[in-house]
């Protein structure tokens, strides 16, 4: 029952908050969501698949490059771009995996890492499609319903459902019996393999379900901008995606969410009093290692368990 | 050392609006937001337009036209997302009523559309041709020049002066140097010479020696168009390959810099390059803004520090033209673009696109005092963005960029 | 013929400079099993510490030695107090590097600014040497050598000496090597000192090629995982060869395709680790 509640009350607050706060606060908030699904998605592969991915800003930043190009120069609208940006991140996700999954380990993160450089590469070189440095400019956010999202608080509701959407999901795959298989690939692949199961091909499926949401967050990334930037491919997103997901708590559903804020908070609001951001920011992920190696979620967890079974 | 404080300046932002103009209007401080980057890759510059900016303020009491100034400072790290974010807590929670930044290209694209909703004053220091060309932003004044203003004097200068009639050129592979080459190109190759050899390093190159090895050596001279560290770097190697005395390097606005210069020896000795300003110009703003900045610092202002020092003056001038009254922006922008204003790089006016039409001036490193500068040795008097020819043909022209325009003299 | 000449030196001198930044950063990967995100930004505090010293000790070869003492130091440090404390967690490990990636570069904006700072070539190899009508840094041709030398001094460490075969037992196989009383914590923060060191005098060396400027972090660490990758994680010979193919299919890849400039490196990778997952040398997949 206070599970339940919990969220219940957590919902209801997320819903009243563009009520209570300045508009620079709710598209913080917004932002934050956003990374909360980029950094949940790799949750699946690190948390739950045991595959550390260095790369999985490729998925961001293809489907926001995709939805981008498909509007600003195919013409397309918002409606018809946005399934096919997503249907053809997650191609390319299948097809990454086919080469990436070659590897585990940190093999596995160098190959990632590699293929999302190429991409990074690309969108600084071809110019004529991407314009390069300059960026892709101009893009509109869409209209669900008539309802437009350029209102800060307008699209701080579209992105909490997405969001709430896609971390149900994520949840719902990780409970279900392929999601335990996945946690045994994870930790006893041999024995998984002995039992039958084909431990390539849940990984696969996993790495292409990840893509998937990678794709969703680039879109509501470049929905949010209405700008895209090769910087958005760069090793440096992929690696802030990790370090959210890792000071978070991997292998939970909440820990990812709380990094992502964390990370945010720390880049986009703290940063306007501390100087040295930069500097704290690198403090703050060797603290959290060092205090709560598992991540603060499952760290703040013992602490509240220990002292409950104290008193 | 920021002068801004939010939570006061909030409240009387409140009380502001709505109320007549000349009234309390006039006692209220104008709020300004100085976007710029202090960390990361990009953060020299950065530091700079903030040292600069500050100076300004400092010598003026923080007050221009009868009202106090409130300076907010946001660090973007150089990150065109971040910079869009940084921006909507300038506006947001500082209220700021104008905007001087920021520095790099790829920011002032991704705040470009929010500078439009906002309907925020911009005295922008990035170069993006495009930004007051062929899709201006109506919001959007820039008081430094464009990539290109300061790269077609300079080829007009090689070919009339230098006698130079075959070059190399080189920058970063990014629009910026691409918009830089194309524009020395297009007015070198209109004069008769000819362009042999175009290359475009990555910007993160990790050794220039394989681009060395290719240079063609049989030009007359090699126009660097770098920005940063990458010019300083490339003309090091260019030296180790013992290529000074075959190849004569000249450089765009941003490759010998003072901040570049500063860490710079012998190597530099004798190159001519073109800028809007250098730390040497005799007049009588910038004699005192260089010898204030180098009794504060121990270094000469460049690039950076003389765009936000010429941006605040700018900025001054319309304010004082208008009264002080910021809070009507259109009459802002409509002063902005009529003022005639002397700054630190010389005098200045605005052409109806937004853009500066200033003074361009050909410089040498020299050796002054122990320390290098760029001396002014010829200057071209009101040089706009379009150079010599008609807007309305300038502009029917696609944007400059690596391909535009074709390069037709390349040799093997 | 002068273009193939010439781009061959240049090959040979980025590979020596590769090998310089690489060799701490295999032996670290193939012993501890984790990829040190620092070791970029050790090499540029080495290289501005080398660019603070030698206003001091005008000497290159000795700068880069301090330096190189400097950056082991503190290396020690980090492996002693954060690293052994997060044994067994390689997730952690690699994020605690990673933060102090971040720490490291902001540290350096602070203490040295964010210009450019030279490192002065050495007077006796300022001039380029000439011969039959083709010029070539005499600096670069001295790094190759200063490189072969460096890897030969390695190689005697790792296979004649005691510690280098406890090393090599690490790296081959840990849980046997600690079953037969080798002492493993201490081999973690030996070779963790000699990585961070060799890091730390390779952006000395290096520096008068490269400068020390804000960036050169994020611009060596990449190349680094790519040298190991290819060449084989933990293994000496490994990085050798890994860094003068880097060097050779950087330096012709950008010259012939000018177009794949940005790509150039990692295609290869790529290929190396889906078809032959270990390296060239490795003992093991990464």
């Amino acid at each position: 029952m206070t599970r339940k509640a919990g969220i219940a009350v957590l919902v209801a607050l997320l819903a009243a908050f563009p009520f209570a706060a300045g508009e620079f606060y709710v598209n913080l908030a917004s932002q934050v969501f956003i990374f909360a699904i980029f950094a949940a998605s790799i949750n699946l592969l690190l948390g739950y698949g045991g595959l550390p991915s260095l790369g999985h800003a490729s998925y961001l930043g293809v489907a926001a490059y995709a939805s981008a190009l498909l509007t600003l120069k195919a013409g397309l609208a918002n409606w018809a771009a946005a399934p096919l940006a997503l249907i053809g991140t997650t191609l390319m996700a299948c097809f990454f995996g086919l080469i990436a999954l070659r590897a585990t380990g940190l093999g596995f993160l160098m190959l990632t890492l590699a293929l999302s450089q190429v991409l990074w590469g690309t969108a600084y070189r071809w110019i004529a499609l991407t314009e390069g440095d300059n960026g892709l400019r101009g893009i509109n956010r869409p209209a669900p319903f008539g309802v437009s999202l350029d209102d800060a608080s307008h699209f701080y509701y579209f992105a909490l459902a997405v969001t709430l959407l896609a971390l149900w999901l994520m949840a719902r795959f990780v409970a279900s019996p392929f999601g335990a298989a996945l946690r045994g690939t994870r930790d006893q692949p041999r024995r998984m393999a002995a039992l039958g199961h084909d431990v390539w091909m849940v990984r696969w499926l996993t790495f292409v379900y990840a893509g998937f949401w990678g794709a969703v967050s680039g879109l509501l990334f470049v929905y949010y901008h209405k700008y895209i930037h090769p910087i958005s491919l760069s090793l440096a997103n992929s690696a802030e995606g990790l370090l959210a997901v890792i000071a978070g708590g991997s292998g939970t559903l909440a820990g990812p969410v709380v990094g992502a804020a964390i990370v945010m908070i720390l880049k986009n609001y703290v940063s306007a009093y501390v100087e040295r951001w930069n500097m704290l920011l690198g403090f703050v992920f060797v603290a959290i290692v060092v205090f709560m190696p598992e991540g603060v979620v499952p760290g703040l967890k013992r602490l509240w368990q220990r002292s409950r079974s104290r008193a | 050392m920021r002068f801004t404080r939010r939570r006061f300046v909030q409240a009387v932002g409140l009380s502001l609006t709505g109320l007549p103009f000349h009234s309390s209007a006039q006692a209220s401080p104008i709020r300004l937001g100085l976007m710029t980057v202090k960390t990361g890759p990009l953060a020299s510059g950065g530091i700079d337009m903030e040292r600069a900016l500050n100076q300004y303020l400092k010598e003026r009491n923080g007050t221009m036209a009868g009202r106090k100034i409130e300076l907010s400072v946001g660090d973007s790290a150089g990150v065109p997302a971040q910079a869009r974010t940084r921006l909507q807590d300038l506006v947001e929670r500082e209220k700021i009523q104008i905007m001087i930044g920021p520095l790099a290209t790829g920011e002032a694209l991704a705040v470009d559309d929010y500078i439009r909703q906002q309907q925020l004053l911009t005295l922008s220091v990035a170069a993006a041709e495009d930004m007051t060309q062929r899709n201006p932003n109506p919001w959007f004044t820039r008081g430094t020049s464009t990539s290109s203003q300061c790269a077609h004097p300079l080829a007009d200068y090689c070919y009339k002066t230098l006698g130079m009639r075959r070059m190399v050129v080189i920058a970063d592979d990014i629009p910026y140097g691409h918009e830089m080459c194309a524009g020395f190109q297009r007015v070198f190759e209109e004069l008769g010479g000819k362009i042999v050899q175009k290359t475009f390093p990555p910007l993160t190159v990790p050794d220039y020696g394989s681009y060395l090895a290719q240079l063609n050596t049989k030009a007359d001279g090699i126009f660097l168009g770098f920005a940063g560290s990458n010019g300083f770097r490339y003309l090091r190697q260019f030296n180790e390959y013992g290529l000074r005395g075959k190849v004569t390097p000249v450089g765009g606005m941003t490759a010998l810099d003072e901040a570049v210069l500063r860490n710079m020896g012998d190597e530099a000795l004798g190159i001519v390059t073109s800028c809007w300003y250098s730390a040497e110009l005799d007049n009588p703003i910038n004699r005192k803004f260089a010898a204030e900045f180098r009794k504060e610092w121990k270094y000469d202002p460049g690039f950076y520090a003389a765009a936000t020092y010429t941006e605040a003056a700018v900025l001054e001038a319309t304010l004082n033209a208008i009264g002080g009254r910021i809070e009507d922006k259109q009459a802002f922008m409509k002063a902005v673009r009529s003022i005639k204003v002397d700054t630190c790089r010389g005098p200045v006016r605005f052409d109806s696109y937004g853009n500066v039409v200033g003074n361009v001036y050909i410089r040498k490193v020299e050796r002054k005092d122990g320390r290098l500068v760029n001396s002014v040795i010829h200057t071209y008097p009101d040089v706009s963005q379009f150079w010599t020819y008609k807007p309305e043909e300038f502009l029917k022209n696609p944007v400059y960029s690596r391909d535009f325009p074709p390069a037709k003299n390349l040799e093997q | 013929m002068q273009f193939w000449a010439i781009q061959t030196l240049n090959s040979l001198a980025l590979g020596g400079l590769l090998f310089l930044l690489s060799a701490g950063f295999s032996l670290i990967f193939g012993l501890m099993r984790i990829a040190n995100l620092t070791h970029g930004a050790l090499f540029m505090v080495g290289a501005y510490l080398g660019a603070t010293l030698l206003r001091w000790v005008p000497n290159l070869w000795i700068v880069a030695l301090l330096s190189g003492l400097i950056v082991a130091a503190f290396g020690f440090l980090l492996e002693k107090f954060i690293l052994e404390k997060l044994k067994g967690n390689v997730f952690s490990q690699v994020l605690v590097t990673l933060g102090f990636a971040y720490i490291i570069a902001d540290f350096c904006l602070v203490t040295w600014g964010g210009d450019p700072i030279p490192i002065p070539t050495p007077p006796s190899l300022q001039q380029p040497l000439r011969v039959a009508g083709l010029a070539f840094p005499a600096f670069r041709l001295a790094v190759v050598g200063i490189a072969v030398l460096a890897a030969i001094v390695l190689y005697l460490f790792i296979e004649r000496t005691r510690i280098g075969a406890m090393i090599r037992a690490g790296v081959d196989d840990m849980e046997m090597a600690r079953a037969v009383g080798i002492p493993v914590r201490r081999l973690f923060s030996i070779v963790f000192c000699l990585g961070a060191g060799l890091a730390g005098a390779g952006g000395v060396i290096g520096g008068p090629i490269m400068s020390a400027y804000p960036g050169l972090d994020a611009d060596m660490l990449p190349l680094a995982l790519i040298v190991v990758i290819l060449g084989g994680v933990g293994s000496l010979v490994g990085a050798f060869v890994g860094s003068f193919i880097t060097a050779f299919v950087y330096t012709f890849g950008v010259a012939l395709f000018p177009q794949l400039a940005y790509v150039i490196l990692f295609l290869p990778m790529i290929f190396v680790i889906a078809f032959r997952p270990r390296g060239l040398f490795g003992k093991f997949a990464a």
